[in-house]
């Protein structure tokens, strides 16, 4: 991945933060990054979120091959990749360069762990990558697959093809092959938490309790000039901008 | 042949590996019956006239030929050259955008027919989206690790056209410049005719640079289609003599 000290980027400082979010769905991380978003704004802090597959162009483009299901571990690995350059190439990094706090719901590290139990090889993946910036901060939300299963399918009674993993035929049933597919991407993301350095946080917490958490760790993060808009002002200033 | 020989040729097809790179382990065993031709060289050098009357002899020879190339898959729409009209996408989503469509390709069409026995003719391959790439910026190990997945050509040809001479053809042929084919993103020149050339000579230049490694024999393609025609045929047929010998 590309250093903060590293080519292009070095034209251009980066002044925004880039602060991302993974984990198995259901593990409680895009509440949480929503909630962090929230309280940014509240403060007036310039950020920007952005989720995983969620480009609209590529979206248009790539809607017929994915419906076809003809997708292969490569082709799916390259739509997303695509996918995320689209928006990286066209949000994320012009947006730290102008300051932006960029929250994101899933970054490379979903691609590796996710191609890399579909069967590619991770020295392809990691390099194909290689241009998107190392983030201030991976927050990754450890879970225990049966929670995380839980509150997926509390929510939503019928899992889509590639969710389930059904490509990798590791059971006919689609749930089946969900517990067993996302019991692998735990496996990825635990052997990715240590080489990549992510802040683990415990995803069975409280809602609120995890969210004070992160807010705190955040704060220590942001630069300076923007921590001066979220600080709440010292008695002694309030009464100063009270007499001005 | 003398017995090295054929142990080389054979060591060539297995233990060097079918891919350039790493990217597929779920194919790496796969057995592959058939030959795999392909022709590069600029738009208007002639490629699918070649590639036509390289088919009918040799299927007059018995051969069974599938033609295959980077023409559109049904995996990537036209959207994209829509995208691409309007500088909407940026230099990397529109490379990963190919590779993609290049590996549906590959994977859909290309390797099952080898695996059938069949002689692909591929009309361009990995080479012009790499050269293409190159003359945008992009670095060449970034490109030369995506398309690792990609199957290692038994007979790679290059038209070499000279770009004065190409533009030419393309006028004889559309009357127009071809937006793309002109490196009009680019903006090398606010010419149209200045900017094909210079865009052609760009990507010819990377094809040169790429010859050794990707071992691309350079065919003088600014003789007539029955001279390039004679050359290419002569040298399909001594391929194919040489590993019915061993």
């Amino acid at each position: 991945m590309a250093n903060r000290k590293n080519n292009v980027e070095k034209s251009i400082p980066i002044s925004g933060r880039l602060i991302v979010v993974e984990g198995i769905d259901g593990s409680g991380k895009s509440t949480q990054l929503r909630l962090l978003e929230k309280w940014l704004i509240s403060r007036n802090v310039p950020v920007f979120f952005t989720e995983w597959n969620s480009s609209e162009t590529v979206k248009q483009i790539t809607k017929k091959g994915k419906k076809s299901g003809r997708l292969t571990p490569i082709t799916f690995s390259l739509l997303h990749a695509t996918d995320f350059a689209d928006r990286y190439e066209r949000n994320i990094l012009p947006l730290l360069h102008a300051g932006y706090v960029v929250l994101a719901d899933r970054y490379v590290y979903t691609a590796y762990a996710r191609d890399i139990v579909r069967g590619c090889n991770p020295n392809w993946v990691k390099k194909i990558y290689e241009f998107a910036m190392k983030p201030e901060i991976v927050f990754y939300f450890r879970v225990p697959i049966d929670v995380a299963v839980d509150r997926i399918l509390a929510g939503r009674p019928r899992l889509k093809y590639y969710e389930a993993g059904m490509d990798l035929n590791l059971s006919n049933d689609p749930y089946e092959s969900y517990r067993i597919f996302q019991s692998r991407i735990i496996e990825q993301y635990e052997s990715l938490s240590l080489s990549e350095n992510f802040t683990v946080i415990d995803g069975t917490m409280e809602i609120e309790e995890s969210q004070k958490l992160l807010r705190s760790i955040v704060m220590k993060l942001l630069p300076l000039n923007i921590t001066k808009n979220i600080r709440r002002p010292t008695t002694l200033e309030y009464q100063i901008n009270r007499i001005t | 042949m003398n017995i090295r020989s054929i142990e080389s040729l054979k060591r060539k097809k297995t233990r060097k590996g079918l891919f350039y790179g790493q990217a597929i382990p779920y194919l790496e065993n796969i057995e592959i019956k058939g030959r795999f031709i392909v022709i590069e060289g600029p738009d208007a050098s002639g490629r699918s006239t070649q590639i036509g009357l390289l088919s009918s002899k040799l299927e007059a020879d018995g051969h069974a030929v599938l033609n295959a190339g980077l023409r559109r898959s049904e995996l990537v729409g036209e959207g994209i050259l829509e995208a691409k009209r309007n500088f909407v996408l940026g230099r990397k989503t529109i490379s990963l955008f190919y590779a993609a469509d290049f590996a549906d390709q590959l994977e859909n069409k290309i390797i099952p027919g080898l695996r059938s026995g069949y002689i692909v003719l591929s009309d361009r391959y990995i080479y012009t989206l790499m050269a293409r790439e190159a003359v945008r910026g992009i670095s060449s190990s970034w490109s030369h690790n995506l398309y690792g997945f990609a199957l290692r050509p038994d007979i790679v040809f290059y038209l070499d056209v000279d770009p004065n001479e190409l533009v030419h053809r393309v006028f004889r042929k559309n009357s127009y410049l071809d937006y793309y084919e002109s490196g009009t993103d680019l903006r090398l020149s606010d010419n149209m005719l200045e900017s094909f050339v210079m865009y052609q000579k760009l990507l010819r230049k990377e094809f040169k640079r790429m010859q050794k490694r990707y071992k691309i024999i350079s065919i003088d393609g600014n003789r007539s289609i029955f001279e390039i025609n004679e050359d290419l045929q002569k040298r399909i047929d001594e391929y194919l003599l040489n590993l019915q010998n061993y």
